[in-house]
């Protein structure tokens, strides 16, 4: 229990607003039990996730906040491109982070648009009623000229924050590789401002090693999935990844890879959180931040598995690796540059690689039907809705359009969209 | 003889059908939800025999539950039950008192497609009701009139609280009562079309639901539709006869 008490101390400390703080650890943690607990034969390690989940306003606060107290600097994050690696090599840790839930949205509708994004509303809704420990962490916080909406609300945030934000290029063309590389050089600056500390090759390197090593045990976990039965629930798999924002990275790199070692075992012995025979589905569209667990929920409580995600918070993060056989900061910030512009975000024109990644992910998968997730007024990915059907049909795999947002309005018509899906594929 | 019962428990009805072992309509009811439409459901349950039981709509899974009977989504019941009234069905459209559905059926019968508008009462017959009572007209008056009009006044809002707006404004303006609820027949009837069109439906048009009663916005999507539009004598009990098909093969 004095445990308990230093929590509440170092909060405090963190100009949190502790009883809406309580409210919204007691929500998440009824959420969380709702969602994860009811399910049934899950993999052992996945017992590592649920502690963290369990600490997740506890114990990695404390190791920010002790990390911090030792001059350590944080850097909190919303976007997959900006480059943890660069903040690494900087010796700063990484946190994505919470967009995921409704909340204070009376206090953002005061000075945002009500039709804005949940994801947007929700960060600025953590930020504006206190609940929110790590962005308090965050020595700077890291936005990106991702979206339109995003764009518009780090002005807003930079007035309560000390908010850096990156310029992301709209195109993939020549010029906007050279463009961004110059971004990451100009970010690269200003992580070493803010540590005092020089971003070397070796550091550099040894970073994106690192990082790569998240990367590779996570698609040890993709990889896994695509086995009938599926040895992992697509919650647990989201679950997975949304930790991976903001957790240690090595500890989580390993214990990701004592969870991949159980889903191999489990797949040579037929072992599945669910019959063969439930349908799969492979989900594509916006990221489901920290704690949206909305869709995955609906979709495996109606006895289906959700056997990959396309998304930031899914293959996006993990499928492609910062080439590593370089060695001069120059060679090694053209790798980041590759990587790191090779996401396939909407907020790019065209965006085309999104499509071969859906269809090419729904083969590999195995999968009976696409959802395609964009949630209410993202104009970027609303708009390739259309083309992620069009590219589904010609490959003959059946998709179901989903627009939604956090709240639990619409529940009853999306389990309908949801099993009329199931019931046709 | 097995008995099949098939119940769609709606937002304003109630539906079921009792099938015999050959599929054939043993008995059918349709009764008003009111607020509680689980009891009313509950009624029939209990009031009748049957073997096996299928439920469907946006009451199916706690009913379900409590009955020990299967559940279907309405697309799954509608969709069987427009095939079953008219075997060449390419489509089903389903304007109800608070959605609208249209499903592509395959050539087997299986349903390829569907959509719905279930968040907006725009275009169903919610939004009928509302505009029949600010001109005037009760519900069974409304499609009559609607159909009689000598002309039509075009209504922009397909929002139900600014159409009705919009029609006290084109009243107090002298357009004639009649033109005006032709007007707003149209309008759903376009917006139907659109979404017909969206969906690539093809082939006879099997039209249920509440609102396929209302024989102007029948007659206008005969019109509309480039193929067969069939109106079945009951279009309001598609998806419990669906359900209670589906029950029935399944036993």
């Amino acid at each position: 229990m004095s445990e308990q008490l230093d929590y509440r101390e170092m909060w405090t400390e963190l100009g949190l607003d502790l009883p809406a703080h309580d409210a919204l650890l007691a929500a998440v943690g009824s959420m969380y039990g709702e969602t994860f607990m009811t399910q049934e034969n899950r993999p052992e390690a996945i017992g590592y996730l649920d502690f963290v989940m369990s600490e997740v306003h506890g114990l990695r606060i404390k190791e920010l906040h002790d990390f911090r107290a030792q001059g350590g600097k944080v850097v909190g994050t919303f976007c997959l491109f900006v480059p943890e690696e660069l903040i690494r090599a900087a010796g700063a840790w990484c946190v994505g982070l919470c967009a995921g839930a409704e909340w204070g949205y009376d206090e953002v509708e005061q000075i945002m648009p009500r039709n804005t994004c949940s994801l947007i509303k929700s960060f600025m809704g953590f930020k504006l009623t206190k609940v929110c420990p790590y962005i308090e962490e965050s020595d700077l916080v890291v936005g990106e000229t991702t979206c339109d909406g995003k764009k518009k609300a780090y002005e807003l945030l930079g007035e309560l924050h000390n908010v850096y934000v990156m310029e992301l290029p709209q195109m993939k063309n020549a010029d906007d590789f050279a463009f961004w590389r110059q971004q990451l050089v100009t970010f690269a600056r200003k992580i070493e401002e803010l540590t005092g500390n020089t971003i070397t090759a070796e550091s550099l390197k040894a970073a994106i090693v690192e990082v790569n090593d998240k990367r590779r045990a996570l698609q040890r976990i993709a990889a896994a999935r695509a086995a009938s039965p599926a040895p992992i629930s697509g919650r647990d798999s989201l679950l997975a990844t949304q930790v991976a924002f903001y957790d240690d990275v090595p500890r989580f790199t390993q214990s990701m890879n004592v969870l991949a070692d159980e889903l191999e075992e489990r797949i040579k012995n037929g072992q599945g959180v669910a019959p063969a025979t439930a349908k799969r589905i492979l989900i594509t569209g916006t990221p489901m931040a920290l704690p949206n667990w909305k869709l995955h929920d609906m979709i495996e409580k109606a006895g289906a598995v959700v056997v990959g995600e396309e998304m930031c918070t899914g293959s996006r993060y993990y499928d492609t690796l910062v080439d590593e056989s370089v060695a001069s900061i120059d060679e090694l910030f053209d790798a980041l540059t590759a990587k790191y512009l090779d996401i396939n975000c909407a907020c790019f024109t065209p965006n085309n690689g999104r499509m071969e990644d859906i269809v090419r992910m729904a083969k590999e998968l195995n999968a009976d039907g696409v959802i395609d997730y964009a949630l209410n007024f993202c104009g970027t990915y609303q708009m390739e809705h259309t083309a992620v059907e069009r590219a589904l049909d010609a490959a003959g795999v059946p998709v179901l359009r989903i627009d939604t947002d956090y709240s639990g309005e619409d529940t009853g018509q999306l389990s309908t969209r949801i099993e009329a899906f199931l019931e046709m594929i | 003889m097995t008995v099949s019962l098939g119940i769609d428990i709606g937002s304003r009805s109630v539906d079921a059908v009792w099938l015999n072992d050959e599929g054939v309509i043993i008995d059918s009811l349709i009764l008003d939800s009111g607020f509680d439409p689980y009891e009313v459901a509950n009624s029939c349950v209990d009031s009748s025999t049957w073997d096996v039981l299928t439920v469907t709509g946006y009451g199916r899974r706690l009913a379900a539950q409590s009955w020990d009977a299967r559940a279907v989504t309405e697309i799954t019941a509608y969709g069987k039950g427009a095939r079953a009234v008219y075997p060449e069905a390419g489509c089903v459209l389903d304007i109800g008192g608070q959605d609208t559905k249209v499903i592509i059926l395959d050539s087997s019968g299986h349903v390829s497609d569907f959509d719905m508008n279930d968040k907006c009462a725009a275009g169903t017959g919610k939004f009928l009701e509302v505009m029949a009572q600010s001109l005037g007209y009760s519900l069974g008056e409304f499609g009559a009139a609607a159909r009689d009009a000598q002309s039509s006044v075009a209504i922009s809002s397909m929002c139900a609280v600014f159409a009705e707006s919009e029609v006290v404004g084109l009243l107090h303006k002298g357009a004639n009562r009649e033109a005006v609820a032709r007007g707003i027949h149209e309008s759903i009837v376009k917006r139907t079309v659109a979404v017909l069109t969206r969906m690539r439906a093809s082939g006879p048009l099997v039209f249920g639901g509440g609102v396929a009663q209302n024989t102007c916005v029948a007659s206008l999507v005969k019109d509309r539709y480039q193929d067969e539009v069939v109106v079945p004598a009951q279009p309001q009990i598609l998806g419990a006869l669906g359900a209670a098909l589906l029950g029935l093969e399944s036993y």
